[in-house]
This record gives C-alpha cells, sequence and structure tokens, in this order.
C-alpha cells in the first residue's frame, strides 16, 4: 500500500452526498435560450466574434481568447444570437458582465468537428493549442485556463501528474458520478495529460474513501496503465490542490508558488473529461456535469448541462421548490457562493447547485465573542492562527496579518464552520486581503506621485536659488559701479560670474579667477590682455554655441528644461557681445598706439589697423554691413532649418508642424533682408564690409543669433501651449492603453504604468512652466 | 422570497459557545457529587449562591455598558466562573465571602477588562485569590469529611443557615492534608498517614474521590473534543514529575508522594476546568503543553515550598501572565513556509 500523507486541520462536515447519487448522469436538454458569460475562467474575458443575428452552430468559437491567460467560448447549441449585452452572471459580486445571447433551434446542430487520430504524434504547443482552443478552464472551481496549467517551463522537471478526484465538499457528486459512468474517457483524458506533461515517476488519481463506486469503476478503468489510483481519508478540505498534493507525495507547494515548483502539475477530473473529448472527438468544452441538489430539490441528481443554460431551466429538473429554498449556492455549502436569483447561467466551473431548506442550512446566527478556543487553528490545512489573525482584522492591523501568512490562507472555511462562537472568520480575512491589496495598489501610486513632487520641489527650489544669486549679484555690481568706478570690465565679467553660480562650478571658477586678474588689470602687459580678452570671447562663444545646441535639441524633444535653456541662451549672448566689446575696445586702442609709434614705418600694418578700427565697434557697423549679416545669417538658418524640418518629416516627429512654421517664416524673412541689401548696395560701397564678414567670432555670433531667433519665432506661449498639448495627449492615449492592459491582465501593465507616471510627470513640469 | 446573500462557508459545525458552556457545567457534576457526598451540601449552596449573583452582576454590567443583555447571559459563561467559585471555595462559605469573590470574578477580572473573551485572567481564579489573601481565616476553615468525625453532614437547610449566618449551625472544619502535610516536619509520610484518618487510601477522605469526578468530567470534555488534552496532560505531568523527584522516600521533610498530588486539593479540577479556560490560556498546540507543564511545576514549588498550602490560583494566574508570550514563540510553521512568522518577522 502506498504511504499517504496527513494534512494539519481539516472538519469533518457531513456528507450529504446520498441525495444526489440515486439516479445516473441525465441530460438536461436544451433550454430555449443559452447565456454564455465571456468570462468564465480566470483571465481575460472573450471577445465576441458574432454578431447579433447571425445564426451559430453548436459548438461553434462565440467568442475569442484575448492574451495567453485566457480561452474562447463556443456554443452549446444552435441557434441564433439575439443579444450581445450586459447580463447578470454566476459571480460572487453579483454584477452583471457581457454575454452572448442565444435562442436556440431545437436543432442542436453540430459545426464540422474532428478529433485527432493520434495525439501522441501532436507535438506540445500543437496539442496544448488545441486544448485552449477547446476552451478547456479548470472544472473543479477556480477555472483556470487549462493550457497555461499544463504549459510548464521547460526546465521545470515534472515528475508526478495529479488528477483531483477527491470532491471534498459536501452535497456535490459531480466528479463521483463522472467517476462512476465515465472511467474510461478520465483515464484516456488522463492519458493525453501523461503524453503531454512526460512525468518522470508518476502519475496518480487521488480520490477520498468515500467513493467506493467510483474508486473501483477508475481502477478496472485504469488496470494495464501506469496510473495509479490512491485513496486517502475522507476529510475537508482535502481536495484543496495544496493540500491534495501534501496528501499524495508529503510535498509542500511553497508559499507563492505553484505545484511546478514541487514538480507535480495538478488537473480535475472533469478537466481530464473534457481534454479527451476536445482531443479524440473535436469537441470544445460546451457541456458539463453539475449536481442538482439541496432538500429544497425533490428530485435531486446529476445532469449532463449545455453550459448557458439557465439556473432556472437547471432546477427545475431537479423538482425544486423556491419557496423551501432559503438560499440558492452554486458550489459547495464550504466554499460556494449565493446566487441572487435564477435567471444566471450555467458556467465551466458550476459544478453544483444546492438550494438548501432553512432547517438544513440555517442563516447565520449572530457572532459571538472570540474567546480563542482555538478550534479554529486546529481545523486550519494551512497551519495558520485563525483566532489572531481575526483580532488583527478587526484591528485593521494589515502588516501583523501579513506577517501571520494572510495568503496563504485559501479561503476554505473549515474555521468558520468549526467556530463555536459563529464568527465569520473567512469573511474577515477576504475583506483584508482586498483591502491589503487596495492598499498596495494606492502604495505605489504614491510613491509616484512623491517622486514626481519631490522633483518638482528640487527644481523649484533650484531655480529660486538661482534667481537670488542673480538678484544678489546683479545688487552687487550696481553697488561696486556706484561707488568706485571701477572698471567696467571686471564688472562685467564679476556680474557673469555670479550669474553662472552654481551652474557650472568649474566655469564660475574661470571666470572668477579671470575677474580676479582684471582686478589686477594695470600690471598685465598689453599682450597679456588681449590675449586674455580673445580667450574671453572664444569660451564665450564655444559656450554660446554649445547652449545653442542644446536649445536645439530641447525643442526638437520638448523637454521641460526649454524655459530655462533659452533664459541660459539669452544670458549667454549678452556676455559674448560684452566680452567683444571690451575685446574691440582694446584692439582699437591698442591699434590706435601702435599707429602712432609705427606711422610711416609700415603702411600695411596701419591698413590693418584701419580695418580693425573699422570692426572696432558694431555701432560703427555700416548698415549695408548689417544688412549683408543678416542676409548670410538668414540663408545660413534656412538651410539649417530645411534640413531639420525633412528629418523631423522623416521620423513622424511632433515637431514637424512647428519647423514647418518656423521654415517658412525664415524664408520670408530672408527674402525681406535680401530686398533691404540690394537697395543698400546701391546706395553705399561695398569695400567697408571686408573685415567684418571674414571675422570668425561674428560668424559665430551670427550662428548663435540665428538659433535663437528661430527658437524666437515661435512666441514662447505659443510652444508650451503646444507642448502641453501634446503632452496631454500622449498621456491620454497611454491610460488607455493601460486601461486596455489592466483589464487584459497583460505582462506590459508595470511598462505601462511607468511610462504613464513620467508622462504625467512631464505633464506637470510642462504645466507649472506654462503657467 | 429573495434567496439569503451570505458569505461562505454556508454549513457550520455543531459546537457553539452556549453549547461548550454547558457540556462543561454538565462535566462539573460527578465532581460536584463526591465533594456533596463527603462534605455536605454546602458546596451546592455555593454554586447556587454564586450562580445567582454571578448572572445578576453580569446582567447588570452588561446593561450598564449597553450591551445586549439576553444574547450575552446566554452564552453561560458567567455561570461557569460561578460554579468553579462555588466549587474551589470552602463548602457553606459565608454569603458576603462567595459575594466579595463574585464581584471581583466578574466585574473587575472580566468586565472591567472588556468582557467575554478580553479577560487576559481566569476570572474564577482572580476572584479566589482576592478572597484568598484578603479573608485567610474563612478560606481555610474547610469542612471535616464524613467519617472523619463524629456527627453528621451539612444538611440543606443547615448549610442554608450556615451560608447566610440565619443561626447557629454546628459544623466541624478541619485542615486539609494538603494543609496537615505542610505542617509536618517530624513525621515520616507513612506514620503521618497512620495518625489521621482524615488521609483515607490515596490523598485524603472525599479529596480523592472529589478529584476522580473532575477527572471523568475531564476526560468526557476531552471525548467531546470541548479543549485538547496539551494542557491538562503537561500539567499532570509535571506536577506528577515534580513530586516525584521530591518524593523522597516519604521522609518527614518529603513533598508528599505523586499519587497525593495528583488526587488531592485542586489538582483535577484545575487541571480540567481552570487550565483549559480557552480565553486566558495560550492557543497553539505548542504553546499550551508548555503553559500546562509551567503551571504543573509552580503548584508544586507553590505547595511544597510556599506559603500556601494549595497552589493552582497562583500557578494558573501567573502562567495566564505568560501566556500571550507563549503564544509569540510558539506560532505553528504555515503550509508552504520554511519557518515560522516569529522567525520570519526579523527579515
Amino acid at each position: 500500500m502506498r504511504k499517504i500523507w496527513d494534512i494539519h486541520g481539516g472538519v469533518h462536515p457531513p456528507e450529504n452526498k446520498a441525495q444526489s447519487l440515486g439516479r445516473g448522469i441525465e441530460p438536461a436538454g436544451i433550454p430555449p435560450q443559452l447565456i454564455h458569460p465571456l468570462s468564465q475562467h480566470i483571465g481575460a474575458p472573450a471577445a465576441p466574434v458574432v454578431e447579433v443575428g447571425q445564426r451559430v452552430l453548436k459548438g461553434q468559437m462565440i467568442a475569442e481568447a484575448k492574451g495567453f491567460v485566457s480561452v474562447p467560448v463556443h456554443a452549446a447549441s444552435s441557434g441564433t444570437v439575439v443579444a450581445i449585452e450586459l447580463r447578470e452572471i454566476p459571480h460572487p459580486s453579483g454584477l452583471s458582465a457581457p454575454c452572448v445571447v442565444i435562442d436556440t433551434d431545437g436543432k442542436d446542430e453540430w459545426i464540422d468537428h474532428s478529433g485527432v487520430d493520434d495525439y501522441s504524434a501532436l507535438d506540445k504547443p500543437a496539442l496544448l493549442n488545441l486544448i485552449r482552443d477547446a476552451g478547456i478552464a479548470g472544472m473543479g472551481g477556480a477555472g483556470f485556463p487549462s493550457a497555461v496549467k499544463l504549459s510548464t517551463r521547460d526546465d521545470a522537471k515534472i515528475d508526478t501528474l495529479i488528477i483531483n478526484g477527491t470532491e471534498c465538499e459536501p452535497y456535490i457528486t459531480a466528479d463521483d458520478i463522472l467517476m462512476r459512468e465515465r472511467a474510461d474517457q478520465i483515464i484516456a483524458g488522463v492519458k493525453v495529460l501523461q503524453h503531454l506533461i512526460q512525468p518522470s515517476e508518476q502519475t496518480l488519481i487521488g480520490v477520498e474513501d468515500n467513493k467506493a463506486e467510483g474508486i473501483a469503476a477508475l481502477r478496472a478503468a485504469a488496470e494495464g496503465s501506469s496510473i495509479e489510483v490512491v485513496v486517502f481519508p475522507t476529510k475537508y478540505p482535502s481536495g484543496g490542490e495544496k493540500q491534495l498534493i501534501q496528501i499524495l507525495t508529503g510535498r509542500e507547494v511553497p508559499s507563492g508558488g505553484l505545484p511546478a515548483d514541487v514538480g507535480i502539475v495538478c488537473q480535475n477530473i472533469g478537466t481530464c473529461v473534457a481534454i479527451h473529448r476536445a482531443v479524440t472527438h473535436g469537441e470544445p468544452l460546451i457541456s458539463r456535469v453539475t449536481t442538482v441538489t439541496g432538500d429544497a430539490c425533490s428530485a435531486p441528481g446529476n445532469f449532463e448541462v449545455l453550459l448557458g443554460t439557465p439556473v432556472d431551466y437547471l432546477l427545475n429538473l431537479g423538482g425544486f421548490h423556491k419557496e423551501q429554498c432559503i438560499r440558492l449556492v452554486m458550489g459547495g455549502p464550504m466554499m460556494g457562493f449565493t446566487l441572487k436569483d435564477t435567471s444566471v447561467p450555467v458556467v465551466k466551473t458550476t459544478n453544483c447547485l444546492l438550494a438548501p431548506t432553512k432547517k438544513e442550512l440555517p442563516p447565520p446566527p449572530p457572532a459571538q465573542a472570540c474567546i480563542r478556543c482555538g478550534m479554529c487553528a486546529e481545523a486550519c490545512p494551512a497551519s495558520l492562527l485563525p483566532q489572531q489573525m481575526y483580532w488583527f482584522a478587526r484591528g485593521k492591523e494589515y502588516e501583523k496579518l501579513e506577517d501571520h501568512n494572510l495568503f496563504d490562507c485559501i479561503e476554505c472555511g473549515a474555521c468558520s464552520y468549526a467556530c463555536p462562537s459563529n464568527i465569520p472568520l473567512v469573511q474577515y480575512y477576504r475583506a483584508s486581503k482586498s483591502e491589503i491589496r487596495k492598499q498596495q495598489q494606492e502604495k505605489v501610486k504614491s510613491e509616484h506621485a512623491k517622486a514626481r513632487f519631490e522633483a518638482r520641489k528640487e527644481r523649484i527650489e533650484r531655480e529660486d536659488a538661482e534667481k537670488e544669486a542673480r538678484r544678489k549679484a546683479r545688487q552687487e555690481a550696481a553697488k561696486k559701479k556706484a561707488t568706485a568706478g571701477l572698471d567696467p570690465v571686471a564688472a562685467a565679467q564679476q556680474k557673469a560670474a555670479a550669474s553662472d553660480a552654481g551652474k557650472d562650478p568649474a566655469q564660475a571658477a574661470i571666470e572668477k579667477a579671470m575677474a580676479k586678474r582684471s582686478g589686477n588689470a594695470p600690471e598685465e602687459s598689453d599682450d597679456e590682455k588681449r590675449a586674455r580678452l580673445q580667450k574671453a570671447v572664444t569660451t564665450a562663444e564655444k559656450r554660446l554655441e554649445s547652449a545653442s545646441t542644446k536649445l536645439e535639441e530641447a525643442r526638437a524633444s520638448d523637454a521641460a528644461n526649454l524655459g530655462a535653456l533659452q533664459t541660459a541662451f539669452d544670458r549667454m549672448t549678452e556676455k559674448l557681445g560684452q566680452a567683444k566689446e571690451e575685446l574691440a575696445q582694446f584692439l582699437s586702442a591698442e591699434s590706435q598706439q601702435t599707429e602712432t609709434q609705427n606711422n610711416a614705418a609700415d603702411p600695411a600694418q596701419a591698413a590693418i589697423a584701419r580695418a580693425q578700427a573699422a570692426r572696432a565697434s558694431a555701432a560703427e557697423q555700416s548698415p549695408l554691413e548689417k544688412a549683408q549679416q543678416l542676409v548670410a545669417s538668414l540663408e545660413k538658418r534656412l538651410e539649417k532649418s530645411e534640413q531639420k524640418l525633412q528629418e523631423a518629416k522623416a521620423a513622424g516627429s511632433d515637431t514637424a508642424d512647428v519647423l514647418e512654421k518656423s521654415t517658412t517664416t525664415l524664408r520670408d524673412k530672408l527674402e525681406s533682408a535680401r530686398g533691404e541689401l540690394a537697395q543698400r548696395s546701391d546706395s553705399e560701397a561695398p569695400t567697408e564690409a571686408v573685415a567684418a564678414t571674414t571675422d570668425p567670432a561674428q560668424l559665430a555670433i551670427e550662428k548663435a543669433m540665428a538659433a535663437r531667433e528661430a527658437a524666437a519665432n515661435m512666441s514662447a506661449d505659443e510652444k508650451a501651449k503646444k507642448a502641453l498639448e501634446s503632452l496631454e495627449s500622449r498621456v491620454k492615449k497611454t491610460r488607455e492603453k493601460l486601461a486596455e492592459a489592466e483589464a487584459g491582465g497583460a505582462d506590459t501593465v508595470d511598462v505601462l504604468r511607468d511610462t504613464l507616471a513620467k508622462l504625467e510627470e512631464k505633464l506637470a513640469a510642462a504645466r507649472d512652466t506654462a503657467s | 422570497m429573495a434567496f439569503l446573500t451570505v458569505s461562505s462557508p454556508h454549513a457550520h459545525g455543531p459546537l457553539d459557545t452556549a453549547t461548550v458552556m454547558r457540556l462543561v457545567l454538565l462535566s462539573t457534576l460527578p465532581g460536584v457529587f463526591a465533594l456533596s457526598y463527603f462534605f455536605g451540601f454546602g458546596t451546592i449552596i455555593n454554586i447556587l449562591w454564586a450562580s445567582a449573583l454571578a448572572l445578576g452582576m453580569e446582567a447588570a454590567v452588561l446593561k450598564v455598558r449597553k450591551r445586549p443583555v439576553g444574547f450575552y447571559l446566554n452564552d453561560g459563561s458567567a455561570l461557569v466562573t460561578a460554579v468553579l467559585l462555588g466549587i474551589a471555595l470552602p463548602p457553606a462559605s459565608p454569603w458576603w465571602l462567595i459575594a466579595v469573590g463574585i464581584l471581583f470574578a466578574i466585574v473587575f477580572a472580566k468586565h472591567l477588562y472588556g468582557g467575554m473573551g478580553y479577560n487576559p485572567f481566569n476570572p474564577a481564579m482572580v476572584g479566589y485569590v482576592v478572597l484568598l489573601i484578603s479573608f485567610p481565616v474563612q478560606m481555610t476553615s474547610w469542612l471535616a469529611p464524613a467519617g472523619s468525625f463524629d456527627g453528621s453532614l451539612l444538611g440543606p437547610i443547615d448549610a442554608v443557615m450556615r451560608v447566610f449566618s440565619l443561626g447557629q449551625v454546628d459544623a466541624v472544619t478541619m485542615a486539609t492534608p494538603l494543609d496537615v502535610l505542610k505542617q509536618n516536619d517530624s513525621l515520616l509520610i507513612k506514620d503521618l498517614w497512620a495518625d489521621s484518618t482524615q488521609f483515607g487510601s490515596l490523598a485524603g477522605v472525599g479529596w480523592e474521590w472529589a478529584n476522580v469526578g473532575f477527572l471523568a468530567g475531564g476526560l468526557y470534555l476531552l471525548y467531546r473534543r470541548v479543549f485538547t488534552w496539551h494542557a491538562p496532560v503537561s500539567m499532570l505531568v509535571a506536577l506528577f514529575v515534580m513530586s516525584a523527584l521530591f518524593y523522597d522516600g516519604g521522609s518527614s521533610a518529603s513533598g508528599g508522594s505523586p499519587m497525593f498530588h495528583l488526587f488531592s486539593g485542586a489538582t483535577m479540577l484545575g487541571a480540567f476546568f481552570i487550565v483549559t479556560d480557552p480565553v486566558t490560556s495560550a492557543v497553539s498546540n505548542k504553546g499550551r503543553i508548555i503553559y500546562g507543564a509551567c503551571i504543573g511545576l509552580l503548584i508544586y514549588l507553590i505547595r511544597a515550598w510556599g506559603n500556601y498550602p494549595d497552589a493552582v490560583a497562583f500557578a494558573v494566574l501567573l502562567m495566564n501572565f505568560a501566556a500571550p508570550l507563549l503564544d509569540h514563540y510558539t506560532q505553528p510553521r504555515t503550509y508552504g513556509h520554511k519557518t515560522t512568522p516569529r522567525k520570519g518577522e526579523g527579515e
């Protein structure tokens, strides 16, 4: 005899199984109307593929699986689709859900279907697809898509296949009657599973010892195969997957893990029959055996019922007396849920309809105080401490609840059954679980919000500090200027240094050093001074260039810091102007000196000096020069802008429109500038401009100015608005996608959530900038 | 008619709190019968008077606390407290002594701590200890058992008159065997037994039968699965082991034989009716074993070397303190976990 293990706890409620075992499986027939809920399984609801008014055949797919964890739905009989609408479904929530409603025509006309001659020739994915396309979901009660449960990872070493024929819930006999009457189909289905799973050690069918007839039938059918029927003492809840695994193998499924983690795959007996029919006969899951029992039924029994059959139709077959029934339970008395009325349909997981009288299952008496008797802990199959968890649940001490492994509770109800004070313990745990889940979701949300808030706070603080620093610098500069007619060069540089404080420390240090040096200006030789000033101009040019690149990039990507960059850019342009002015002043002074010194000696030198002098001051530039420069710069900008526009268009970027607009504006400007230049060149001599146009510094300035102007082409408001709009539409789109993903339980939910959070952050920042 | 909308499970087990309490009351009967057979009607009058007081006080407090009086009175817990205290007090104790005891048991120990299910200390034992410390004379004047003196036991009328001081009632009081043993420092146990008629065959006339009665009631409750074997058995085993260790061959310094300790005083009453009080004891089976064993140990320590001849009440109250700690350190390992919740909490 095979060794079996005991599980902790458990209870022995009256079995009440004999009532419904008086007769064999009876066909329930075809009801006038079938209601097919799109979600009869765990996972994403199926999506309808038929239309109202369409005629469908028996076995025709009427809704397809959506996503990996999902199964399709098939019409249970031939008829016409009359509605695809919200109908009340059998669910603890009592909510409505989309259903395909079919008026049957009584012909029960099958769609073309055929089985597989030799399933062993099929590879694993093909067989899994077949099972999935047949719409098979766990028929023991949970309704988890069977194909998903069977697609174990390749590296998972499955040594044991367990078939669950325990049926430990009182009253239910659907599996029992299957064993008695269709043992050969069960075994055939198990063999398919064996081929699919290839368990390396054993295949066990676990059955409680209160089903002698079923056990005998199974053993007879399994004769000669490697399938072993294992019998163990009756105790509730031995049929829980985790409990059955422990009973048959002594192994425990790790908390939060799957049976596959301990080398086991578990399937229900009813599922085996469904798989056999799908593989061998090509029949999708459109019917099941359901027990109709309870003292309010005068003819209890088991019925082969079409899925979608309204509950009242089925109850009538069992001789239902509505006036005697105190509560209508779908499932068993331990884990079943109550139905509000009888219009809901039978679904894939409906193993039992229990219609008890008031005497049979009286309404729960009011709960008394917990006396810590510990009977619940004695009964708990998961070795939890229900009485402690009850205190924590009442005190809303959710952390302690989790410490006490609330989430290992399988909600079997053994504790509530045993409690002498009639405390609805399971209800407390269910409520706490959902409350904890809710809090976890909110925590994630609030963490996102916190990060966003802190980023914003940091930015505002930084900006304030910068503003403050600039203000101080200005104040100081003004003071110094006012008090000691200080060297304007030094003042300007100090100002520049101060304005950059905290932004670019290295640069600030250099500038500071330079400012210091300029304080010693009188001691500098002329050469040194020239070198310094030239260097200052070059540096400023370089920085302006990089700033302009950054600005362009920021504009292209709608970055949040566009405003800040713009300001920085303006400041740099200003600075460059100052530096150049200084240099020019110095050079002109120097050249005058040189001129006086070497007057007659070197005419060439004199000419250069003159040219330099001419170029020295921007104010001295002739209108013609200016016009020429403008045209040149505009041409360059236009070229650049067009190039960018093309790139943007090619990439389908959001900024294409903006760029197009700015390009057009540039073109107009260029035209008018050219017109002006033409006028001026008529009236003025062109020779004076040579030095200016060839000066590289000047060119750089032009370039930078061009870039700036391109940015300025759009008003700040307009830009911010554009950015906002685009962000808003993106957030909206992402939200929609996320909702879809959440409904479907898709893998991408997390990624989408992250994206959404980031976008929202950006949007918030953009709004800040805008306001 | 609309169907009930309720959460699962829909079936409920046969036991409810009121049934449990009724079973407990029923199981005290053999012990009470033995006490009455050997010590007269005093214990029964104790129980009746205590019950009346307990129900009255419980109802009054519930009313003050604005709780449904009938609903809570029905759970029978006040009655159990009253019966246990009535049994523990000397037969035919004065009415006011019982009243003070019940006051402390029901009002102080139970309701001031939040009522049924919330009290950390066993109410009956709190009442008993308050009386023992406050009124040592009344609490140690136990009646002499039948056969140990000339004259008849208290009849029902006499007992009522004695309890309510309605007139002069002759009653012989006598030190209990535990008391005698405690005072003894010169005689061998063998001689002590031979000296006094009240020691009976094993653990004192009357006492041994009363203990057998409570043992029988306790075994019935075990059979009905009202509580588990863990706490009572470990308490009895600990007491047995301690008394065996210190039996000292029955010398004059001996603490008494193991059988004497198991069947004298309040041992069996304590093991099956006090230690098993679910509210104030440890909840896990492992915790119950430790809880019971510590009580057994303390009983012997106090009996042998303390100031009081019997020690069940003190031992139980001391361990009531420790019960939450035991609960914390004896949590069972949950299915699918490698460690117990407590060990896991530091992670």
